[in-house]
């Protein structure tokens, strides 16, 4: 069957050149409908529960889109003639800002008080160039005894400010969004910097966030890809020696990718920072495949063959085993797909496509590619690696009674520091340094006010409820409660409105500055500050509309993963046994941050565990064999224990990518144990050698493939590892880190736990189910 | 060909009208004769029930009862007293429109027993919490906009008058209006409110006119989207009478207190 297709290649290598090009062109056309997302939310599933309850708390009241603009004079003077006349005019300009429905301010803050027997609200600054010296020390006293602003839009030491632009966002051309009202305000922001050259800005929110996604994905597409593919081919190179099969490994790579993207286009698939990284997956992964045919195809080439029947004596001894690992590495890949984070699927399940395409391409296009090229043998190698080899072999068979108890109990010892990782995920430090978005945001962090904040939907269940001094009490009390907390820079809450209002309505004395006692009144002064708010700066962001909830915002410190946990769970515990008619759970991003890399651990369990059954039953059936079947387990699942602990003891945070390694490390650590268990047990079986001659034949046959497929997939997925967004970062290192151990447990311990194993046995085909060859 | 020449000499016909009218000024008579056919109501009351809607489909309701006070010479007066919800029954607003100068707006607080004045400028916010703003419910004199004609278009066969109008108050929410006037009675079936990035913030609706004394026409119900937020309001009033005897001290800051 395989001697059939193998001469029909080379016979009609025309055509096969014709057809896989005509394919793979069709296929690559749908990258056409291929786009970049910048929405942060693609990080949760439809059904994720605290995406949902975030969104339903969008809904009830508004969206909590936003760019918020940090202004620092440079002399440190917020209050000062010419800043607040360059906040004026940024608030002036931000309410043009596309998409824009709100814009918070110090110059539009609301200012309320009572005139005569009026109350007043206005804007605290109008006009600031008519300001004399007393009245804008007058403006900045009443700004700093303003909770609404201090912390949120003013630094404790006025030295700093900022401007809130709130959006709706657009469904539709969704990925231009960000770029479109950016583009406006870096164009407003250009501008006020420079009719004010004392003003520095930065700024930070979801939409820049957002765009910082679309940006950190085009950089590793503009970056990482390149590099890749010249490291890759630089080594291809250098390994094989052979121009034109460097030529034949780059089309097949650049096709394997083409397609694969381009299938994505077709599926509708939209490209994320993880997913965007597909390509140097591929094109790492593809290689091996390419390793395997050329090199069969040379050693033909050497012992004296001509070419066509080199390349079908290639097809014939690798079509299977490329096979076998193109499906151990798919499965390990496609199991991405079990994981709570939509992104993790796409890279899944692209990357699987690709090995796919590779598979075919390798198999199909490369000795079609292969017998019209001008290929020639490169030059024999000298003996020095295969001799490393023997040394390799001999060193692990010879102090194997001390390899055995030292790496296992490095093994053990890595292991039992798994614990000891944290599971961390800021998004904004998924960003990393290079990044404008983390500089800005860090700068306004230190400065200004946080970028994780937590929102409460407290509900009185009944409408206008929120009027009544039951409800309106338990709110302050857990308002005043949470500026207790060390992790809150600041509250928003319209208990601090009311009681504003109850102090305006009665001339401005301060022994009113406490919430109204009377529903009623409280109604009455809602009604009557609502009609006297102007254009975008009404309460429906704060209040529902039958007025039987409103939401509270408790803006946070720069907080871990488990510190926010921590303090939710404390907020929760608190509104339980102090507030119990108005308990809700906090909603934000960063409480779905927070929960996202425990969701997704536990949804990848199930993703690992099946991969890892799918993985040993091939493995079972291909080695015929349960006893190595089964001992298979440990090369295959140790180099990832052993990473994780690894990794406990350098970086000690495990984010949402990281989570994912597992899974998609075994497809690939899987290959290894094949190739090296296969020949071990083909010398034992064929060849009738004991066990330590099977473990040298082993490492001389295969030993040298390992080394040089580990070295280049350590090297593509170091690549990974420069990304600048660290979920793309920390699953290369991981991955990279998992390869090299997989190999070094399968030079350096498998053998001494194959000579414990089969100790005094010279033939074990008789032990254990042995399935036939199929 | 017979149908061609007519046209062509209706055109001809027209011409000169279209000629000596600027798209300003045609908007312009538009909105002259609109307010024209309305006055003489003299006084009006009626009850308005507010039902407000949020992004999910979630619904309030406010009852509130209107009365107003055509003001020769200047905008009209109205009074709108709060039914429900029960919190701020007996709640009053009073308004003077004005066509020379910023509306003036006092509120009647029954719980406090006081009368407070509305800052002038305020008048683009939200009204009760719902989509529309004051602006949107007070009396449209003449004078707050300039005008501008666009087009004819039918809406559902009815062939209306396009006109944009601008607002002349620079505290104003919108940047323009579009307007479709019916062209038979001169009724605004729809308007679409530009916010003051000029992005269609909301639409307008009226539906189920119904005409008093042979010649005024009122909506029974206003449909208010707003297209940004996803959130809508819908405005139903029944009960109208005309002419019932209000006085212009009904509409005055004393009067306020003694509503009910």
């Amino acid at each position: 069957m395989l001697e059939r297709y193998a001469h029909w290649i080379v016979r009609f290598r025309w055509l096969a050149l014709l057809i896989s090009l005509l394919v793979v062109g069709a296929l690559a056309s749908g990258g056409r409908f291929l786009s970049l997302t910048n929405d942060y939310e693609v990080f949760f599933g439809e059904s994720n529960p605290q995406l949902a309850a975030f969104k339903n708390l969008q809904d009830i009241y508004t969206k909590n889109d936003n760019a918020l603009i940090m202004l620092e004079p440079k002399d440190g003077v917020v209050f000062s003639t010419e800043t607040l006349q360059a906040i004026t005019e940024l608030t002036d300009a931000a309410w043009s800002t596309p998409y824009s429905t709100r814009v918070d301010s110090l110059s539009n803050f609301q200012y309320t008080y009572a005139e005569e027997d009026d109350l007043t609200v206005e804007d605290l600054i109008e006009d600031p160039a008519s300001l004399s010296e007393e009245e804008l020390s007058k403006i900045q006293d009443t700004a700093m005894a303003q909770p609404l602003l201090v912390n949120r839009l003013l630094s404790p030491a006025a030295d700093v400010t900022g401007v809130n632009i709130s959006f709706e966002l657009p469904t539709e051309n969704a990925d231009k969004v960000p770029f479109e009202i950016m583009d406006y305000l870096d164009a407003v922001l250009a501008d006020i910097e420079s009719k004010y050259p004392n003003i520095e800005t930065t700024r930070t929110g979801v939409v820049p966030m957002n765009k910082a996604f679309a940006e950190s994905s085009m950089r590793d597409i503009k970056t990482l890809i390149p590099t890749a593919f010249a490291i890759i081919l630089l080594g291809f190179m250098l390994l094989t020696r052979s121009f034109w099969g460097t030529v034949g490994a780059l089309a097949v790579m650049l096709m394997s990718i083409a397609a694969a993207m381009g299938t994505a286009g077709w599926m509708g698939i939209v490209l994320t920072p993880p997913s965007a990284n597909a390509p140097t997956l591929i094109l790492t992964l593809a290689v091996a495949d390419c390793v395997h045919y050329l090199v069969t195809f040379f050693q033909q080439l050497r012992s004296g063959k001509d070419k066509f029947s080199s390349i079908r004596e290639s097809i014939r001894v690798n079509f299977n085993p490329i096979f076998l690992t193109s499906v151990t590495t798919a499965i390990g890949f496609l199991s991405m797909n079990f994981s709570d984070s939509p992104p993790f699927h796409d890279l899944g399940t692209i990357t699987a496509i690709g090995v796919f395409y590779a598979f075919l391409l390798s198999i199909f296009f490369l000795p079609a590619l292969t017998a019209v090229l001008p290929i020639k043998a490169p030059a024999v190698r000298s003996r020095e690696k295969a001799g490393f080899m023997e040394k390799l072999a001999n060193f692990s068979i010879n102090y194997r009674k001390v390899l055995f108890p030292v790496v296992g109990l490095l093994i053990v010892g890595l292991i039992a520091m798994i614990p000891r990782n944290e599971l961390n995920d800021e998004f904004v430090k998924y960003f990393d340094d290079s990044i404008e978005f983390r500089q800005d945001t860090d700068q306004i962090g230190e400065k200004l006010t946080g970028m994780y904040f937590v929102d409460y939907s407290l509900d009185s269940q009944i409408e206008s409820g929120i009027n009544t001094p039951e409800y309106l009490n338990q709110l302050e009390a857990f308002e005043q409660w949470l500026e207790e907390q060390p992790e809150v820079l600041h509250v928003n809450s319209v208990s601090e409105t009311f009681r504003r209002l109850n102090k305006n309505m009665h001339g401005d004395d301060e022994a009113y500055y406490k919430l109204p006692e009377d529903k009623e009144l409280a109604a009455q002064y809602l009604l009557l500050y609502e009609m006297s708010l102007p254009y975008g700066l009404d309460l429906n962001n704060q209040i529902n509309i039958d007025k039987s909830a409103t939401r509270l915002t408790a803006t946070l410190r720069n907080l871990s993963t488990k510190d926010t946990l921590a303090f939710e769970n404390r907020a929760q515990e608190w509104m339980t046994n102090n507030t119990p008619d108005l308990e809700s759970a906090g909603s934000s991003p960063t409480i779905m941050f927070s929960h996202i890399s425990k969701r997704n651990i536990n949804s990848m369990l199930t993703g690992t565990v099946i991969a890892l059954v799918l993985i040993s039953l091939i493995l079972l059936v291909s080695l015929r064999s349960v006893k190595y079947g089964l001992l298979s387990l440990i090369p295959n699942l140790v180099p990832a224990g052993m990473a994780f602990g690894i990794w406990a003891i350098f970086n000690g945070q495990v984010g949402l990518s990281v989570s994912v390694v597992i899974a998609m490390t075994l497809g690939i650590v899987v290959d290894d144990t094949i190739h090296f268990l296969s020949k071990y047990l083909r010398a034992k079986r064929e060849q009738g050698l004991g066990t330590e001659a099977a473990i040298r034949y082993a490492f001389t046959t295969v030993g040298e493939a390992l080394l040089i497929t580990t070295i280049i997939l350590t090297a593509g997925f170091m690549i990974l590892a420069q990304s600048s967004f660290s979920l793309n970062a920390d699953m290369g290192l991981m991955t990279a880190i998992t390869i090299c151990l997989a190999l070094f447990i399968d030079f350096l311990f498998l053998p001494a736990l194959l000579i414990w194993l089969d100790k005094g046995k010279q033939d074990d085909l008789t032990d254990g189910a042995v399935v036939p060859a199929t | 060909m017979l149908l061609r020449t007519l046209s062509l000499g209706a055109m001809l016909a027209l011409a000169p009208a279209l000629l000596a009218q600027t798209p300003e000024e045609r908007g312009l008579a538009i909105a002259v004769e609109g307010d024209a056919r309305d006055q003489g109501y003299v006084d009006s009351t009626a009850n308005m029930k507010m039902i407000l809607r949020n992004r999910a489909g979630k619904e309030s309701v406010r009852n509130v009862r209107i009365k107003s006070l055509e003001v020769e010479g200047d905008g009209d007066k109205s009074l709108s007293i709060f039914d429900e919800p029960a919190d701020v029954k007996g709640t009053t607003s009073l308004t003077w429109s004005h066509s020379d100068k910023p509306d003036e707006q006092w509120l009647y607080l029954p719980a406090l027993k006081r009368v407070k004045r509305i800052s002038s400028k305020n008048k683009s916010g939200p009204f009760m919490g719902s989509e529309f703003a004051f602006e949107d419910i007070g009396s449209q004199e003449v004078d707050k906009y300039t005008y501008k004609y666009l087009r004819d278009e039918e809406i559902n066969s009815v062939p209306t008058f396009v006109v944009e109008r601008y607002p002349t108050d620079k505290n104003s929410g919108y940047k323009k209006q579009v307007v479709w006037i019916e062209q038979d009675r001169y009724l605004a079936l729809k308007i679409e409110f530009y916010d003051r990035k000029d992005s269609l913030l909301k639409t307008l609706e009226a539906s189920d006119f119904t005409q008093y004394l042979d010649k005024f026409w009122r909506a029974a119900k206003l449909e208010m989207t707003n297209h940004q937020s996803g959130k809508s309001t819908t405005l139903e009033f029944s009960g109208y009478q005309f002419q019932t005897g209000l006085k212009s001290s009904d509409f005055s800051k004393n009067a306020l207190k003694k509503q009910k």
